[in-house]
């Protein structure tokens, strides 16, 4: 490589950094040239940004940057139409619906047959009486869905447990409600404690004037109560709106107390002495077998005397 | 209990299946990070690095200090930087005493290191230094070509290892349709030792040359660097195996009785029973209207076992 002289005792490397980088550059210059002759007898098709060529498979094989995707395991469905023989259609997603003479989707929103659209249920001989038609259609709806919802998310655990979930999809565990009926807390975000701290610190008697503000807490954001004032001259909406809400409020306690207003008891023995007397007044009248005493003396005032003995 | 946890918005969806492992890779998304400390020269480089391939890298600019890709509990916070920047190349560059200018390449499979290898960086030219004429100036995403010059690429493990992962870190995306005009860079590198390399990058100017074939002109335009092998980490053999399978779907059977000829074309083998002369069939019998039933009872039973005796199937070959 280097360049000896022994007569002056000196050595000349000429592979100069300069040099290095020539020869390389001259050496790329050839194996590109290379790869272009190859590359440039390709048949290639005609586009208006330039010839295009279809390249082979790289035979430098390269790793993957993620693990193959595992094919998903068949749902319970799938399997039992395979064993069936039950094979999938396409069904156009437009149905002509015959009631209202316009094409409707098969599913969904607006469908086509819906039972919500039918407002009348033909009632039959083996119906129970008491029972909502309409609420049990819904109700049995509801757990049709349910039910689905179940079914799917069985087959998702299946395909969860091969690693062959899909990518968008997510089991999260829930905890166990104690009850069976409450739901997960939700976390509860910044924000939303930060309303709560808030309203702590107006509990105080002097809401929350003299307490101590804690590093990082900011003033409440609304101090004082949320009042509403109705307008004060009255007319017709909105003016109108006190003397409804006064109604309302007294319409409320009247309904409230209204069985105590009417004495229900007192009532039925008023209306039975009346009835009582009534009758022994016809029946003495209308005895021929006693004498009539009372005939020959005319009072005055028959209703002044039959009121008095009513009560 | 278990719920269903689905986005709910389209564009995450989206995001997430983006993400989604598949079955065909087109490219891999580069993460540039810097260590404790970096030395001018390796700012410099990794931001180049990042112009090179700004159409699918993540540049950090923050130091990391706990991430030391080489040392055992230094790789758990740049795994979960690939995770999150869904990025599987790493260029991580940092600067100290024992090793100044040091620039670690390394690639991840499924989010955890695959393999590293630690190069020093000397003699470094940044693409400021180059002067040329700008129009030659390589596009973002161009598809590059690699001249790797030198016994020692395929000799010596260390350089064989550097070549493969400059190869993934530069080679962009996996194209099958290439546009001819589009060609406008080269990565050219050179072994200098047994572990030194000299790496370059340069433009391409496609000259007139007669022929259906350019004449090819390299034009350099940095950067340009000596590359020294410092550590390099190679894959378990049972994870390479793993990395590198391909889909079973994609694997081409083998076609049978089809035979391609370059100046005949598509050649096939048919395979036929043997022709049969006779009267198979008794629908087919003449039956004459006259003749007696006895006789054209007799004549059918002989068609019938005359049927039987050829069902047997004999296979020959017919070539076309």
């Amino acid at each position: 490589m280097a360049e000896i002289d022994l007569g002056n005792l000196m050595a000349f490397d000429p592979h100069h950094q300069e040099e290095v980088v020539k020869e390389a550059l001259e050496q790329g210059t050839k194996l590109v040239q290379a790869v272009a002759d190859a590359l440039f007898s390709l048949p290639s098709t005609q586009d208006p940004d330039g010839p295009i060529v279809k390249l082979p498979a790289p035979t430098t094989k390269l790793p993957r940057s993620k693990p193959l995707p595992k094919p998903r395991p068949p749902t319970k469905w799938e399997v039992f139409a395979q064993k069936k023989g039950i094979q999938k259609h396409n069904k156009e997603k437009l149905v002509f619906d015959e009631q209202t003479g316009t094409w409707k989707r098969r599913y969904g929103y607006d469908r086509v047959n819906d039972d919500n659209d039918v407002p009348i249920i033909e009632a039959k001989a083996t119906d129970e009486p008491g029972t909502d038609p309409f609420a049990e259609r819904r109700k049995e709806k509801k757990s049709k869905v349910e039910k689905q919802e179940k079914n799917r998310l069985h087959n998702l655990k299946q395909a969860a447990k091969v690693g062959a979930l899909p990518s968008h999809i997510q089991l999260a565990a829930t905890a166990l409600p104690i009850t069976g009926t409450q739901s997960m807390h939700k976390k509860v975000s910044k924000d939303e404690l930060q309303n709560v701290a808030g309203m702590a610190a107006t509990s105080t008697a002097s809401g929350g004037k003299f307490d101590k503000k804690l590093p990082g807490e900011k003033p409440l954001k609304h101090e004082k109560k949320y009042r509403k004032f109705l307008p004060a001259a009255e007319g017709s909406g909105m003016g109108a709106l006190e003397k409804q809400q006064n109604e309302q409020i007294l319409n409320k306690l009247m309904s409230k107390n209204s069985h105590e207003i009417l004495n229900v008891e007192k009532a039925v023995n008023m209306y039975n002495e009346k009835k009582e007397k009534k009758q022994r007044k016809r029946g003495g009248n209308s005895s021929d077998f006693k004498p009539n005493k009372k005939s020959f003396k005319k009072t005055p005032y028959k209703g002044a005397s039959n009121k008095g003995k009513s009560k | 209990m278990m719920r269903i946890k689905t986005p709910t918005k389209r564009r995450v969806k989206r995001e997430l299946d983006k993400r989604a492992p598949k079955l065909v890779e087109t490219g891999k998304k580069t993460l540039i990070l810097h260590g404790t400390k970096t030395s001018s020269v390796l700012n410099t480089l990794l931001t180049e690095i990042y112009h090179l391939k700004k159409d699918d890298s993540v540049k950090y600019s923050r130091r990391n200090d706990n991430v030391r890709p080489f040392e055992s509990g230094g790789e758990t916070s740049l795994e979960f930087f690939s995770l999150k920047t869904d990025c599987s190349l790493f260029v991580y560059g940092s600067h100290s005493k024992k090793r100044p200018n040091n620039l670690v390449i390394g690639r991840t499979y499924d989010h955890h290191i695959y393999d590293l290898v630690e190069l020093g960086v000397e003699n470094f030219k940044s693409m400021g230094s180059f002067s040329y004429d700008k129009k030659l100036a390589p596009q973002i995403g161009s598809k590059p070509f690699f001249a790797f010059i030198g016994e020692g690429f395929e000799s010596v493990e260390e350089l064989k290892h550097l070549k493969e992962v400059l190869l993934d870190l530069f080679h962009g995306q996996v194209a099958t349709n290439l546009n001819l005009a589009g060609l406008d860079r080269v990565y050219v590198c050179t072994a200098l030792s047994s572990n030194k390399i000299f790496f370059t990058h340069c433009a391409l100017r496609l000259k007139k040359s007669g022929t259906v074939v350019p004449r090819m002109e390299l034009v350099e335009v940095g950067p340009s660097m000596d590359m020294v092998v410092r550590r390099h980490r190679l894959p378990d053999d049972s994870l390479r195996k793993e990395a590198m399978k391909t889909a079973p779907e994609l694997k081409k059977k083998k076609e049978k009785n089809v035979v391609k000829d370059a100046i005949q074309g598509k050649l096939g083998k048919i395979y036929m029973p043997n022709q049969q002369a006779e009267f198979t069939d008794t629908k087919f019998v003449h039956k004459p209207k006259g003749a007696k039933r006895e006789w054209r009872e007799a004549k059918m039973m002989q068609a019938e076992v005359a049927a039987n005796k050829h069902t047997g199937k004999k296979l020959k070959i017919d070539s076309e």
